[in-house]
């Protein structure tokens, strides 16, 4: 049974110039998902549509037996806390602690009144520090975000999402700023957390070595379609070539 | 321009002399002129305002600060820029949420605009006149005067400080499911509270020294005293209370500089 199915989905930025074109998807299991492609082919666009931090055109994207495409309000509130997301840039609230960033997984379930006070539950605070000490940064909780380094800042990212115990877990580009040590460590992190709580993974990732090492299955995107989908030994010189155009760049 | 010699190429080519700054600066000059003349601010007239002034000041020594109704009047001042400055900026907060182009539709940020923008509009010491029409004399007159004005001040610059914080952490915020007052409470608050501390920091500096004028309409405070005293040509207490509102300035500028160390 598949936990994510989108349906026909297309988005349009401007009116007869869509960027997503009638992808159809089906995303199951436990495992990583990662979508390579182009800059500009709609990668950002797909995965933000799945939260509705964008609004889709048309389509369907049925998730928890919602149609996720035509919630609203509170409906719409609901259903995105059950949907973990990790950013290229951290997006941190730099303010804040690490540990009240954590916490901010867990607004959707406190009132306004509760989240002034900072009133999260036993629970919630427990689980926070436990994720912490899981990734090593037990002694930055009640260090301010911005003091973190790029590294440190998107292990909270990771925390912050899985907070949310979410059913789906996506990530736009998390290592894309970051160097080829640290994208790895990264990504095991996400790899490691998704199989230890359960949930799906959906990556965007520029990264074809790491899309291959860590990922299950890779969907490649070209000019708002999909153009490969399957296992990432399947991703041959060819089919790279479908996917980003040109060769020269692929000459070693 | 691109097959020109290089050598061809001047000075000229690059900074135009424009008539239109020249013509303006002439103008200006002018003005100038024309305005000193026809107000009669002649060398001869502001030779005989300095012999005035001088025979004024000679009069303000010694300061005297014995009379009654000093300290009574500071305190009024001072009630009146504290409580103005609270009330101002609990308006003013809701009202720089709404009027923020960033978290609102165009629908509710022009009324909220509009708002603030009336309520920086007039100098405080005309909203103290109305005031005192609308309510009668006394201090209650200044507190709404610096209310309206502390809500025009913090309004504005709030709005423009939440206009200008980072989208990607609202995003982020948005994308756990929080409701709306959750992300301004975690995803804008943070970005802003420091703005947000000098603005009321600024503003109830600002209300003190206002607080101290507003009383020449009649809306309550030191200036009251201050202007009954010059009626009087009462000069040493009107010495001794403009060094008594240089003091109270001073004081709120030295506790401005702790409480900001606090919520730094």
């Amino acid at each position: 049974m598949s936990t994510l199915s989108i349906h026909h989905l297309t988005k349009e930025y401007v009116p007869g110039k869509p960027v997503l074109r009638d992808i159809t998807l089906d995303i199951g299991g436990t495992g990583i998902t990662a979508i390579i492609g182009p800059s500009g082919t709609g990668k950002s666009t797909l995965i933000r549509c799945i939260n509705r931090l964008i609004d889709p055109t048309s389509g369907e994207i049925l998730f928890e037996g919602k149609d996720l495409a035509k919630l609203a309000g509170g409906e719409l509130r609901a259903a995105r806390r059950r949907i973990g997301m990790v950013f290229q840039e951290y997006n941190l609230v730099e303010r804040l602690t690490v540990m009240e960033n954590l916490l901010s997984g867990r607004l959707g379930y406190v009132s306004a009144w509760q989240a002034f006070r900072r009133k999260f539950s036993d629970a919630d605070i427990q689980r926070a520090f436990g994720l912490l000490q899981r990734v090593g940064l037990a002694d930055f909780a009640n260090r301010r975000a911005d003091e973190l380094s790029g590294g440190q800042r998107q292990r909270v990212g990771i925390c912050r999402a899985v907070m949310q115990s979410p059913g789906l877990l996506l990530a736009d580009e998390p290592t894309s700023s970051l160097d080829p040590k640290t994208s790895v460590e990264i990504m095991e992190l996400m790899r490691d957390l998704a199989r230890e709580n359960n949930v799906p993974v959906v990556i965007n990732i520029h990264q074809v070595q790491l899309a291959q090492r860590f990922a299950e299955r890779i969907i490649g995107m070209s000019g708002g379609h999909v153009v490969y989908d399957g296992a990432p030994d399947g991703l041959t010189q060819e089919m790279l070539q479908k996917i980003y155009g040109g060769e020269d760049w692929l000459a070693t | 321009m691109t097959n020109v010699e290089t050598s061809m190429v001047t000075r000229a080519d690059f900074f135009r002399p424009s008539i239109w700054t020249r013509l303006g600066y002439a103008l200006l000059i002018v003005y100038v002129i024309y305005a000193a003349a026809t107000l009669g601010l002649s060398w001869e007239r502001i030779e005989r305002g300095v012999g005035y002034g001088a025979k004024f000041l000679a009069g303000f020594f010694p300061p005297n600060f014995t009379k009654s109704d000093l300290i009574p009047g500071l305190l009024e001042s001072l009630q009146i820029a504290f409580l103005a400055s609270l009330f101002g900026t609990l308006i003013a907060i809701p009202l720089s949420v709404l009027s923020a182009r960033n978290l609102m539709p165009a629908f509710i940020t022009w009324p909220a605009r509009i708002i603030i923008i009336l309520c920086r509009t007039f100098h405080p010491v005309i909203v103290a006149i109305i005031a005192v029409k609308a309510v009668g004399f006394g201090a209650m007159a200044g507190v709404i005067a610096l209310t309206v004005a502390s809500v025009g001040f913090v309004g504005k610059l709030l709005a423009e400080a939440i206009e200008e914080i980072s989208k990607k952490q609202i995003e982020a915020i948005r994308a756990t499911g929080a409701s709306f007052m959750n992300t301004i409470i975690f995803g804008v608050v943070p970005q802003v509270m420091n703005r947000f501390i000098g603005f009321v920091a600024y503003e109830t500096d600002s209300n003190l020294r206002h607080s101290t004028i507003v009383g020449v309409v009649g809306a309550g405070g030191i200036g009251g005293t201050l202007f009954s005293a010059f009626q009087r040509y009462d000069y040493d207490f009107v010495a001794g209370i403009s060094i008594a509102i240089i003091a109270l300035v001073m004081l709120g500028e030295v506790i401005q500089i702790y409480v900001k160390r606090v919520f730094r």
